[in-house]
């Protein structure tokens, strides 16, 4: 990059475009400039996002204000727009996906990193990626045409059976709501966990294995107490972006969780996600009152992304402090 | 995605702007619902002047409308008629108004999939509304069993299917409701999306369709054509002549006929629940959206070219992809309101 023969720039008069010419010339300068435009930029989009979130919904902002985040009705026709059950949906559902997903996720890991032969680990990692990689509305319709029937005939009337005096496996069974469309984010966001954490669990130093191992150790006990607990931070990482993709996925959920916004302690009953809503509804709101409330909704989720992130690295620093690995693996 | 659209139109635009530098381009967006016909118009009728270049996005209703509104097309389209505030905040946006042109007629028709119910089901008025409502909860009900002697309905509980996305085809469904039920009327009231009492939500016809097919005891509703095209059961509704009417194009232009009497000048006329013994009670018209002025005369009779050649020729391509015509009557008016773009 940087090039050692100067051209002849002594002979600009001014002095200051000469200065600035010379330490340009290093290279190291221009690199800095612009990579820092370039992670401005980042900082730069986000809070022009929130502000045009922000702005774009300052009808609905001033109408209803806190109880916007409280009321249980979304009514176009009377104008009435509450983002409660929306939150409630968006929340269940990101729950009840990492909750399957995290086991399976870290158990599929550990073993593709540390028991796996690398042959093994390496074909598996390609359809992992593989997986990553599939358009979310394919898995809605492997959702509709092939979980939701299994769920209805099977897993429902089945969890009815066993867990039935719990109330969240209540209620008639369709085999659409929270439940099912947990399922099929589960299923969306595994690659992430497995491929991230693979990754992160391979990257641990060679002799935190070995010297557990000459401490006396087994396999098992090195990868549950020494490896894992190393690379608990990027685990956690993995896990949050999970988390973020199941909070914004819209077309797969859509296509399975029945869309109807009411709050239900029930996991088969249906509801509705904030970002199933303004993909729904943005494209024939008519009133501005009605646009705005789901630009609002977008707003909210914002906020509900925000917040979770920050518990998130709460939860690392917190985590971090208390482990025995460094921070960093 | 209202902004996305419009991107995609500037740029559109702009391709078809470059590609064919004498050719005069026109733009539209709007109703899905009629985008299989208004596409193959756009196409034959390019095909007979060649220097005029239409195009149109389906983006739906609501775009449309809010589209044509800010001028970013030249024309709209849409399932429903403008309301009175959209029409003025055109008015105040432009100085002059916007007129309404119905091009085709459509209906929407309950579909059901009741395990071991193969008979055609006839529905009353109060029947579907009771279902929607949330009153009617069991099959064998009186209100489902009353019309249908002969056929064995089961005690099972109904699930109600009914589109999530904001659409025409939901317009249609609940401005019928809201006319043939007082309390349909106070509760829940027409629009595009509205706040459902009970039942799952379907994204598209595709979704509604989907959640019926799988669902056993469920009542969904979608556009005819859509039932037609994939060979969906559905079942008659009583009209407001007291006989069970099955939609199909004859049935659906007959509810046009019978509004035809009471058109209104400007077109914005809902006719579900339309007189007439043959008239399928949940039929509309769709609309396009068109201004009364336009700064470009070229582009402007451009325009009105296209529209008289819509209702005359255009009106035999209809049928083929099952929509229903335009009554003779209807056509002779809109002729007449052509004249008032300028």
């Amino acid at each position: 990059m940087a090039t050692t023969t100067s051209p002849a720039h002594g002979a600009s008069p001014l002095s200051g475009s000469r200065h600035f010419v010379n330490r340009a010339d290093h290279g190291d300068e221009i690199a800095r400039v612009i990579t820092f435009i370039f992670a401005a930029s980042v900082v730069l989009i986000t809070l022009l996002l929130v502000l045009s979130l922000w702005q774009g919904s300052a009808l609905a902002r001033h109408k209803f204000g806190f109880s916007f985040f409280v009321t249980q009705v979304w009514d176009p026709n009377a104008g009435i727009f509450g983002a409660l059950p929306f939150i409630y949906g968006t929340l269940v559902t990101a729950v009840v996906s990492l909750l399957i997903a995290v086991p399976l996720g870290i158990g599929a890991a550990i073993f593709l990193a540390e028991l796996a032969p690398a042959r093994v680990s390496d074909t598996l990692e390609f359809f992992i990626d593989l997986l990553a990689a599939v358009p979310s509305v394919i898995y809605g319709v492997l959702g509709i045409f092939l979980i939701v029937p299994l769920m209805r005939s099977y897993i429902e009337p089945a969890l009815k059976k066993t867990l039935g005096f719990i109330p969240l496996f209540q209620g008639p069974a369709y085999g659409i709501g929270f439940l099912t469309a947990g399922i099929v984010l589960a299923v969306m966001i595994i690659p992430y966990i497995i491929s991230v954490s693979r990754e992160v669990l391979l990257s641990v130093p060679r002799d935190q294995r070995e010297a557990a191992l000459s401490l006396g150790a087994t396999r098992w006990e090195s990868t549950w107490k020494v490896v894992v607990p190393f690379a608990r931070t990027g685990i956690m990482g993995s896990i949050f972006l999970a988390l973020a993709r199941a909070l914004g996925e819209t077309m797969a959920v859509t296509m399975v969780i029945g869309n109807t916004p009411q709050i239900s302690a029930s996991l088969f009953a249906s509801g509705y996600s904030i970002a199933a809503a303004i993909a729904n509804e943005f494209n024939e709101a008519s009133s501005p009152l009605h646009s705005q409330a789901l630009i609002e909704l977008g707003l909210v989720l914002f906020l509900l992304t925000f917040i979770l992130n920050g518990i998130a690295r709460l939860l690392i620093i917190a985590t971090s402090q208390r482990g025995s690995g460094t921070a960093n693996a | 995605m209202k902004r996305f659209a419009g991107i995609a139109l500037v740029v559109f635009g702009l391709a078809a702007a470059l590609w064919a530098d004498s050719t005069l381009s026109i733009n539209g967006a709007g109703a899905s619902f009629p985008n299989p016909i208004y596409t193959k118009w756009i196409a034959d009728f390019q095909k007979k002047n060649t220097s005029i270049q239409i195009n149109y996005q389906s983006i739906g209703s609501g775009g449309g409308i809010k589209q044509v509104t800010e001028g970013t097309v030249d024309f709209g389209a849409s399932d429903g008629p403008m309301n009175d505030d959209q029409l003025k905040a055109f008015q105040d946006k432009h100085g002059f108004g916007i007129l309404h042109f119905p091009t085709v007629l459509g209906a929407v028709v309950p579909s059901y999939n009741i395990p071991g119910v193969n008979a055609e089901l006839n529905f009353t008025p109060d029947a579907l509304a009771g279902i929607y409502l949330g009153k009617i909860t069991k099959w064998n009900d009186p209100a489902i069993a009353g019309a249908n002697s002969g056929v064995k309905l089961p005690a099972d509980d109904i699930v109600v299917v009914h589109r999530s996305d904001g659409s025409g085809t939901s317009y249609i469904w609940t401005d019928y409701l809201a006319k043939v039920s007082g309390d349909w009327k106070t509760k829940v009231n027409k629009g595009a999306s509205v706040n459902w009492p009970v039942g799952l939500g379907g994204k598209g016809n595709e979704g509604v369709a989907g959640v019926v097919k799988n669902t056993p005891d469920s009542i969904g509703y979608v556009e005819l054509i859509y039932a037609i095209q994939n060979k969906m059961p559905y079942g008659k509704v009583r009209n407001s002549a007291g006989t069970f009417i099955k939609a199909d194009l004859e049935s659906v232009t007959a509810a046009a006929a019978g509004a035809a009497k009471g058109m209104p000048e400007d077109f914005r006329v809902s006719i579900t629940d339309a007189p007439g013994k043959t008239a399928y009670p949940i039929s509309s018209f769709t609309w396009l959206l068109i201004p009364q002025k336009f700064s470009d005369a070229a582009k402007r009779d451009a325009l009105k070219g296209f529209v008289k050649w819509m209702l005359a020729d255009g009106q035999n391509e209809v049928e083929a992809l099952s929509y229903a015509k335009l009554p003779k009557e209807v056509i002779a008016m809109e002729l007449k309101a052509l004249n008032n773009v300028q």
